[in-house]
Parts: C-alpha cells; structure tokens; sequence
C-alpha cells in the first residue's frame, strides 16, 4: 500500500488536469485556454516526477511549458485580436463532440479496467536510473540503444527548422 | 565499289529523310532542296556504281556468265520459336534489283532536281510544306528501294506497306485540298486492300514452304525448286493447288500497288499530288512494284499454270480498258495515268504469257516475255517519267490540267513540245526510240504465247500510240494559244528543263542496251533476235495510230466532236472510265455499307458502347453521391474515425465475450 | 484528459485552439506510456524514452503547425477551420 500522502498527491493532481484539460477546451477565450494548457502540462510534469522520472519531468517542463505553450501564445497574439471570443458553438457539433468523446472515455475506460488490479499496488524499487546512464543508453546502439530513433528525431527536428522557416517566411 | 556497300544506297536517303524532316522546317528553304538534291546525287553515283561492278564487274555475282543472286546484307531481325520462324532483314543483288537501283535512283534523281524549280512557288506564293516535300521524296526513295533489293517476302512485304506510307503522304500533300485527301485515302485503302491478299499469299506459302527467304524458297537462279514447294502443289483447296492459290492472293497484292483491273481505281485519283510526285511514283516506280514482285517470284509463277493465266487475262484485259480510257481523258495526268496502267499492264501480261511457251526449261525462247517485261519496265520508267515531267512544266505554265486550256504551246515551249514528241514516240514504238525495242519483245512474247493474244497486245500497241499523239496535238496544236493575262507560257527554269533533256536522251538510246544479256530469269544470257515481221507490224500500226490522230488533231477541226456525238454512249462511257468508280461507289455505299457496316456499327453503338457507358454512369454518379463525405473538414473525419474505433471495440468485444 | 483532447478538437473552429485539443491528447498518452512503463516493467525505460521521443516530435509538430497557421491567417486573416475553403472543391 503507498503512503497516504503520494495518494493525496495523486489525487490532486489528477483533479488539476482533468479540470484544467476540461476548461481548456471550453473556455472562450484563447489566450485562457493556451494559460488552461499550461498547468495541465506542469501537472503532467507533476506526474512524472512522483513516478521518479525526473528527466523526463524536466524535459516536459522545458520543452512544453518552457517552448511551446510561449509559441502557442505568440501566434495567438499574432492572429487575434485582443478581448475577441471564440465564435458560439452549433449545438449538432456539441453533441458530435461529446459523443465522440463519451465513447473514447468508455473506450478508454474499458481499456484500462483490464489493469484494475494495479490499482493501489505500491510503486515498486526502480534500481539506479541516473542522467548519465540514459545518456548512454540514448547513445548506444546495443539491445536498449536508442541512437537511431535519436537520430531519426534530431534529422527531422532539422527537417521543421528548415520547413518552418520556409513556410513562414515572407515571400 | 564492293557490291558489300549496296547497303549505303539505302541508307542515304533514308538518313536524308529523318535528317530533312526533323531538322529541315529550321533551314531555309533553298538549302533544304539542294541538300536533298545532293543527297540524291550521290545515291544515284553510288547505286550505278553498283549496278556497273555487278554486270560488269568480276566477282562472285557471275560464274560461268551466269549471273548469281547475292546476299550481301544479311541481319535476322526477329526470331521466335527456337529459331523456327526467322524474319531477316538484308540485301538481294541480282539482274532485276540492280537494274531496279538504277531505274529508281535516275528517275528520283531527276524529280528532285526538277522539284527544286516545280515546287519552289505554287501559284505565286512560296510553297508550304517544301521541306516536308524533300522528306517524303526521302523516304519514298528509300522504302523503293528498300523493297527491290528484299532477301525474303516479309521484308518486301514492309517494304511494300512503306511505298503505299509514302505515296500516301505524297498524294495528299496539299493537305488543304478535298479532292488530295480523298484521293490520298482512296490510295491507301485500295491498295490496303490488295496488301491483305497479298499478307494472306505470304501465310499460305511460308506456311507450306517453311521459309520467308526467297533464295531458300526457289532456289539460287533457277536451280532447284524448294521441294517444300513442289509437294505442296499436290494438296488442293476448292480444286486448285494451294500454291496456286498462294501465288494468285500474292498477285493481287501485286496487282493493288500496279493498278490492274479492277484495283487501278486509285491511281488517276493519285494524280491530285504534285506533279512530279506522279512522274516518280505513279509512272516509274511504285506501280512497277507489282510486277516487280511477279517477277522476283517468277520461278514459282512458272510451275503455276493457273495463277499465269489469270495475270494473263487480267494484264490483257487492263491494257485494253486503260487504252481506251485514255483516247477520251480530256485532264492531260488522268489520260497519262491510264497510259501508265495500260503499259504497266504490257509488262504485266508479257510476264504471264513467258511461262506458257512450255518449254520453260531448257527452251530456246524460255524466258523471253520476262526478259522484255523487264526492258520495258526499264524503259518505260523513263519516258514515262519524262512524260510526267513534261506535264509538270505544261501545267506549270499554264496553271491548269485541262488540255482545252492549253493548245497550240508549241511555239511558247519548244524544248518541252520537243521532249514531250519524244517520249510519245518511245512509248508509240517508233524505231530508234526505246520503247520499240522493248515493246517489239513482248508482242514477240505474246505471238509466241498464240496469235490471239498477239493480236490483242498489237491492237492495245496502236490504240496507245493513238491516245498519246491525241495529247499531244491537244497540247502543243490544235489551234492558237489564247494567252491569258500579262504573261505568255514559256519553257520553265533550267532545273526542270535540264531533267527534261536527260530523259528525253535517256529515251532515245535507252533501247541499245543488250538487255538479253544482262536480266533474265535465270540469270544466263537470252539470245534476241530482231523478229522483223513482229516489229513491222507493231511499228506499221503505230504509224496508223499516229497518223489517226494527226488526221483528227492536228489542226482544230469539227471530226472528233462529230464522232463523239455519234457514238455518244461509247465516248462517255469511255470519258466515265466505264462507270468503273461508280459501280465501286454502289458496291461499298450501298452493300457493304448498309448491309454490313452499319448493323455492326448499330451493334458497337447500343451494346458495346452502351456497356461502357453505363459503367462510367454509374461510377460518375455513386463519386457525385459520395463526394460530400469529401469535405476536407478535419474535425468531421475525427468524428467518423471516433465512430469507427468505437463500432470496432464494440464488436471485438461482443465477439470476445461470446467466446 | 484524452476525452478532453478529444471533445476540444471535434468542436472548435480556431486552428490554434484545435492544435491545444492536439496536445492535451498527445500528453494523456504520454502519461499512459510512462504510467504503464513504471508499474509494469519497472526495471525497463522503454515506455520513457517513447514519452521523450514524443515530447520532442510534438514539440517539432507544433512548431511547424503554428508555422503554417500564421501563414494562413497571412493570407486569409483568419484562423477559423470552416471558412478556409479556397482549395475546396
């Protein structure tokens, strides 16, 4: 059984991203919802680091709190103007939503049942996992070697580089 | 010049052509023409060369003075089943093709130097399409000779199919022209037509004789007869022999691209092409081909009896009708049109009748009627050329193909009115002029064959003699020239006349080559003799027929509209070429077209097309249904995704459990 | 979170806010990933380093995204999904 205490955590941070992600996607406002995305994101990053990933908390944080979130909100400043709302909803679309988002809920939902029985269970020893260790695994091309993936994302990383400065720029 | 380099002759024109057609519409107009010009030149150099090392020449072509078939190129182009069945494409030298060469080379030759001065303005205006003119002519010359100098009928037979190309693009020049396009379809679907007789004639006989080649198929000079050959003489359909019936669909093929009766439709209606096209290719060398073709075959026609009668009437029968068409034509082409098919078919029926001696092998006159069919091939080609020419420079003049326009030129174009005498005289058969010599051997042939037939022939003889004095008092006599306009017809440009005077010597002397000695079908020498009391006869009825017409047109006078009006059906019927085109009219409008064509055409239509038409209906109209779903909205698409992801847990599920 | 993702991209019409619905989805997998990883195969990293490898192709996803949508609104000046219809058929 885990300590009371990470299940408090647990649970609050669950409840943020759940009422954050909800006010997100319906708030009226962009600018609100890009804000509404940023906490989702840290709770997110929250979760990561009670799992013990702490690189991976601190990439979150970095690359979408820190990089993306800021260019979320430059390009809605760049294309709204301020104080204007999101045009009303139709009702057929609301409705089309929400079942669709029902069903993925059930979908999910059903999914995950199968693994009830983790629930509650304690979080077991992860053994010595330090930053130099995923640098060498990252690097390595053995059986847990991640070099080519690596690579694959840093050519298409150059790939958006290139691709956004060539869509983007004036003509 | 090694006889190994025959294959340049063809090659230079056809280099010529691609060279020409490709790239001339860049050059100026002048340099085109020249290039052709030159290019022409020396194919002619290069094929007499040839032509004189083979006759003359010590080689492998003659043992023994007997002059042998050579292959000199030799290419397989196609082999299918493990090598049973072999096209190959090369070079045949022998008498026939290396006279072809010269023939063909010297008439093109003086066409393209004569185009140079008649296609350089039409009406005024420069000529459109000059360079295109210089192409075809290319092209033209090389399938001609691409077709004399055939190793196998296959190759003759795309040789054959590329003449008819080439005259067709040649006959409809004047694209812009109804009565050229017609005339241009006219020619090719007839002879077309004679093309698929003459591909079912190659089936059947390579079929039975296992080979294209013709060396293979008859043996080198007359030696032995491929035995395939001979005993598939004894198997019959419908009472003939298979070879006969071989030989006879080859023969019509023949008699397609020769114009005998009842194929020779096309070739006055060919006559809309330039002037000089006619002079080259429907007067001296592709309506030759048929008979070239008879004759490359020669040695199996001679085992076919049956097949030889049937060229025999049907050359005999041609020669009478064109001449009698002729002596009416009042379009100077037309009537040296059907001039052209009254000799060609001469030369058609001298072949015939040289098998029917019977005493073929070994016989004294065996082979005579080939050996003067040949000569008059050679012959005619060039004062038939000539003549043609002649015509050119008269319509040049005058601008007009009808001889009630002309008259009375003689004092306005005396080296034409000149050449074009001399031409009447060779194809009359005036001594010391060439066609006497070679028409003298075929009457010859033809009394040999049977007094009938000898009759017949010295009448057609007369009757010809008859026609082309009538053209040429029409033209050159009659009564004064009216000169319309500012300007008087005059002798044209040294390019077209200088031509003219080549032929014209040609003509004259042409007749002293000892053919005898040099093509006969069996490649040793013919003993001719001067058959005096033939040659008297034949040279006594010229003048009969000559003096006929100077009786009737020398001098405007009211006999020939008198004797029209009295024999008024006859004349127009002979005007009408004896309704011929109007019973072809009736036969393909009315029977084939309504009787067969069009259910087929209705059945193509409604059910066939119908089919078709209903599938891309229903296809057109389920897209136009199903397009909306198209809507290039993203969120929608995530919608029916959702949807579908869920369906398909949903019934994975359901499965799962009843399980 | 995924159903959110989910709701919000169906039913906005802004691109830029689509493109927030996007990222919520992309996270809540993220979080299956690295949950499942953790509780599972504990001594194992891959279901982390597919969380990391994701982080960094949204992050490039995105970048191009925006790219693109300031081009739009450039030329059309707007960011509404249902009004740009000019290469509709």
């Amino acid at each position: 059984m885990e300590s009371l205490g990470n299940v408090i955590m647990y649970v609050i941070i669950a409840l943020t991203i759940i009422v954050f992600s909800v006010l997100a996607v319906t708030t009226k406002k962009i600018l609100r919802s890009a804000t509404y995305l940023l906490f989702v994101l840290l709770a997110t990053a929250a979760i990561y680091f009670q799992m013990d990933y702490e690189f991976l908390g601190a990439t979150q944080i970095a690359v979408y709190a820190g990089g993306i979130v800021v260019l979320f909100v430059f390009a809605i400043m760049l294309t709204h103007k301020p104080g204007e709302d999101a045009a009303p909803l139709t009702s057929h679309k609301r409705i089309l939503g929400l079942v669709a988002c029902g069903s993925g809920v059930v979908l999910c939902g059903v999914a995950l049942f199968g693994y009830a029985k983790f629930c509650g269970q304690s979080l077991t020893e992860m053994g010595d996992f330090t930053i130099d260790k995923l640098g060498e695994m990252l690097l390595s091309t053995d059986k847990f070697g991640y070099l080519l993936p690596f690579e694959a994302v840093s050519v298409l990383l150059l790939a958006c580089i290139i691709g956004g400065v060539v869509i983007a720029r004036k003509r | 010049m090694p006889l190994s380099s025959t294959i340049y002759v063809l090659a230079i024109p056809f280099f010529m052509f691609l060279f020409l057609g490709l790239v001339g519409v860049k050059m100026p107009r002048k340099i085109t023409g020249v290039l052709g010009v030159l290019g022409m030149a020396v194919t002619t150099v290069w094929a007499y060369a040839i032509a004189f090392t083979y006759f003359f020449g010590d080689g492998p072509q003659k043992v023994n003075d007997v002059y042998q078939q050579l292959v000199t190129t030799d290419w397989t182009w196609l082999s299918f089943y493990a090598d049973k069945l072999v096209v190959k494409l090369g070079v045949l030298l022998d008498p026939i093709s290396a006279m072809m060469l010269v023939v063909i080379c010297t008439v093109s030759f003086m066409v393209h130097l004569y185009s140079l001065g008649y296609m350089s303005d039409h009406d005024g205006n420069p000529e459109k399409g000059f360079q295109r003119y210089y192409a075809d002519l290319a092209l033209f010359t090389f399938s001609m000779l691409g077709l004399v100098v055939s190793t196998n009928i296959f190759q003759m037979f795309i040789f054959f199919e590329m003449v008819g190309v080439s005259s067709y693009l040649l006959i409809g020049f004047y694209y812009g022209l109804q009565p050229a396009n017609h005339a241009s379809k006219k020619a090719f679907i007839v002879t077309r037509l004679a093309d698929l007789f003459f591909l079912i004639g190659i089936m059947i006989l390579s079929f039975y004789t296992k080979t294209f080649d013709f060396k293979e198929m008859m043996g080198a000079n007359g030696g032995t007869i491929c035995n395939a050959f001979t005993s598939a003489q004894g198997l019959t359909f419908m009472g003939c022999s298979v070879t006969g019936w071989a030989l006879t669909f080859i023969f019509i093929g023949g008699a397609g691209k020769s114009a005998m009766y009842p194929l020779h439709i096309w070739l006055p209606d060919a006559m809309e092409g330039p002037t000089p096209v006619s002079a080259l290719i429907h007067a001296a060398t592709m309506v030759v081909a048929g008979v070239f073709l008879v004759a490359r075959m020669f040695p199996l026609y001679v085992l076919e009896q049956g097949a030889m009668d049937i060229i025999c009437v049907v050359g005999a029968f041609t020669a009478f009708y064109a001449a009698a068409v002729a002596c009416t034509q009042s379009d100077i082409k037309r009537a040296l049109a059907f001039s052209t098919i009254s000799q060609i078919a001469f030369m058609m029926t001298s072949l015939a009748v040289s098998s029917a001696q019977g005493k073929l092998i070994g016989g004294h006159e065996a082979g005579l009627g080939y050996m003067a069919s040949m000569f008059h091939l050679f012959t005619h080609a060039m004062f038939k050329a000539l003549l043609f020419l002649c015509a050119g420079a008269i319509i040049h003049a005058v601008h007009s193909n009808e001889n009630s326009k002309m008259h009375g030129l003689h004092k306005y174009m005396p080296i034409t009115s000149i050449a074009f005498l001399i031409g009447c005289l060779a194809i009359a058969g005036i001594p010391p002029f060439a066609g006497f010599f070679s028409k003298d051997e075929i009457l010859v042939a033809c009394y040999e064959k049977g007094i009938g037939w000898g009759l017949w022939m010295s009448m057609v003889a007369g009757m010809t003699a008859f026609y082309m004095f009538r053209i040429y008092y029409l033209i050159f006599f009659w009564k004064k020239h009216e000169v319309h306009g500012e300007h008087a017809p005059k002798d044209q440009p040294w390019t077209m006349t200088l031509p003219l005077i080549i032929l014209a010597a040609i003509s004259v002397v042409a007749g002293f080559v000892p053919f005898g000695d040099l093509v006969t079908w069996n490649g040793k020498p013919l003993e001719t003799h001067m058959n005096w009391s033939v040659a008297g006869a034949s040279v006594g009825i010229a003048l009969i027929g000559i003096g006929l017409a100077t009786v009737m047109y020398r001098k405007e006078n009211p006999l020939p509209d008198k004797l029209a009006t009295m024999f008024k059906g006859l004349w127009t019927a002979s005007y009408k070429r004896f309704y011929m085109d109007e019973l072809y009219q009736f036969i393909t409008h009315k029977i084939i077209f309504q009787g067969i064509s069009k259910p087929i055409a209705w059945f193509d239509r409604i059910i066939i097309d119908g089919f078709f038409n209903l599938l891309g209906n229903v296809t057109n109209s389920a897209s136009f249904g199903i397009r909306k779903m198209q809507s290039g909205s993203v969120q929608g698409y995530v919608s029916y995704y959702i949807i579908g992801a869920v369906l398909l847990a949903a019934i994975t599920g359901a499965v799962i459990l009843c399980i | 979170m995924f159903g959110c993702g989910l709701y919000g991209f169906i039913t906005r019409k802004n691109m830029i806010a689509m493109l927030i619905s996007l990222e919520l989805m992309l996270n809540s997998v993220d979080i299956n990933f690295v949950v499942f990883n953790r509780y599972l195969f504990p001594a194992q990293y891959e279901g982390m380093f597919f969380s990391l490898f994701a982080i960094a192709i949204a992050a490039a996803e995105t970048a191009v995204a925006i790219a693109i949508i300031i081009n739009v609104y450039r030329l059309a000046k707007n960011v509404d999904i249902n009004q740009i219809t000019k290469m509709k058929f």
